[in-house]
């Protein structure tokens, strides 16, 4: 997409089927990015965001406020949610849509997520530069399930996550060998969030 | 009444932008009432970046920023309006933009066009037809020698 694209207002695109974002779009969008920022600190620990947006389906509360926090113009998005769900991003993000997988920096799957391996990585030089997945799943669960290991967890902490597409820790165990690179994935359930960043090790459990 | 055109969407708001709450409020009293909405997005204040072109090229260089106030709201029929207005005018902002909503609709947009838009338009061009013939009496014509002749 181009710059000039990029500056174009969006009026006549999303015409009729507008929600609002953030009631706050300040304070709200500082809130919800403490909450990733814990979320990220402590991978498997089940954040709660105080007050999410109340975005088009298929879009969380969660995932829509992890996306009004996160995303601006100069990162592309790329998302299954769906027209009405794209023009509300584009609306009150300003985020350009990518093309692909390999485009995007931020993606946001409300169904099955594409292969981790098909995300950009980012570079040995530029780790930073990698994706990040906002995956919407059923629901976050602390205590039980997955046995988190890993940066930010002193022993252990379990993580139950209902509704995580099929091989995602294999795919996940395969991501983590790319390190430095390698994609951080963000979960969404409600209003809640859980990361698992890229050095988080997951075993079945 | 059909859809509204690009161009006759862009005069109201043109129109609205440069009237701001002090030029809107007063037309509204005689208005047909405004639809209830809701704030999509701001009233917000913020800056634009104001490019020029200059040199034989018309190259484009960025003269300076400016400030401007953004609105957009929705109307429960789901029409949605939009407003930009130079400086800091946040009531003004709103009320354009939900006067653009409105003016949207096919059967509000005759009442508000008379009511609201058309006597703003009216005022506007006259006052920028006296400002341009009082700049025009104190045009001076400098003449050449082979004109004078």
């Amino acid at each position: 997409m181009s710059a000039r694209d990029r500056l174009r207002p969006p009026v006549a695109a999303t015409a009729g089927t507008l929600l609002p974002g953030f009631a706050d779009p300040v304070l709200d969008a500082q809130s919800a990015f403490r909450a990733v920022l814990e979320a990220m600190a402590r991978p498997g620990r089940v954040q709660r965001l105080p007050r999410p947006p109340a975005p088009p389906a298929p879009i969380l509360p969660a995932a829509g406020a992890v996306l009004l926090a996160l995303v601006d113009s100069a990162t592309p998005v790329l998302t299954d949610a769906g027209a009405e769900a794209e023009a509300w991003l584009r609306f009150h993000a300003g985020c350009p849509l990518a093309d692909g997988p390999a485009e995007a920096d931020f993606l946001l799957a409300t169904g099955t997520p594409p292969p981790l391996a098909a995300l950009r990585a980012g570079t040995d030089e530029d780790p930073q530069l990698s994706a990040t997945l906002i995956l919407q799943v059923q629901a976050l669960e602390e205590g039980s399930g997955w046995r988190l290991t890993g940066p930010g967890i002193e022993r252990e902490h379990r993580l139950r996550v209902a509704g995580a597409p099929p091989g995602f820790i294999a795919e996940r165990t395969a991501n983590a060998a790319l390190f430095p690179r390698g994609v951080d994935v963000i979960l969404c359930a409600g209003d809640r969030v859980a990361a698992l960043p890229r050095t988080t090790r997951i075993e079945e459990g | 009444m059909s859809e509204a055109t690009t161009e006759q969407r862009r005069g109201w708001m043109g129109v609205l932008a440069r009237a701001g709450a002090k030029g809107i409020l007063p037309r509204l009293e005689g208005a047909p009432p405004l639809p209830p909405h809701s704030r999509l997005r701001g009233p917000e204040i913020g800056l634009t970046m104001l490019r020029g072109r200059a040199g034989g090229d018309g190259a484009p260089f960025n003269l300076g920023e400016m400030t401007v106030t953004r609105c957009a709201v929705r109307l429960e029929d789901g029409r949605v309006g939009h407003a930009y207005l130079a400086g800091r005018d946040m009531r003004g902002a709103e009320l354009a933009a939900v006067l653009d909503a409105a003016l949207q609709d096919p059967e509000r947009r005759p009442g508000l066009m008379r009511a609201v838009v058309d006597p703003l338009a009216a005022e506007q061009a006259a006052a920028r037809e006296a400002s341009a013939r009082k700049a025009a009496a104190t045009r001076v014509r400098f003449l050449t020698m082979a004109n004078m002749r």
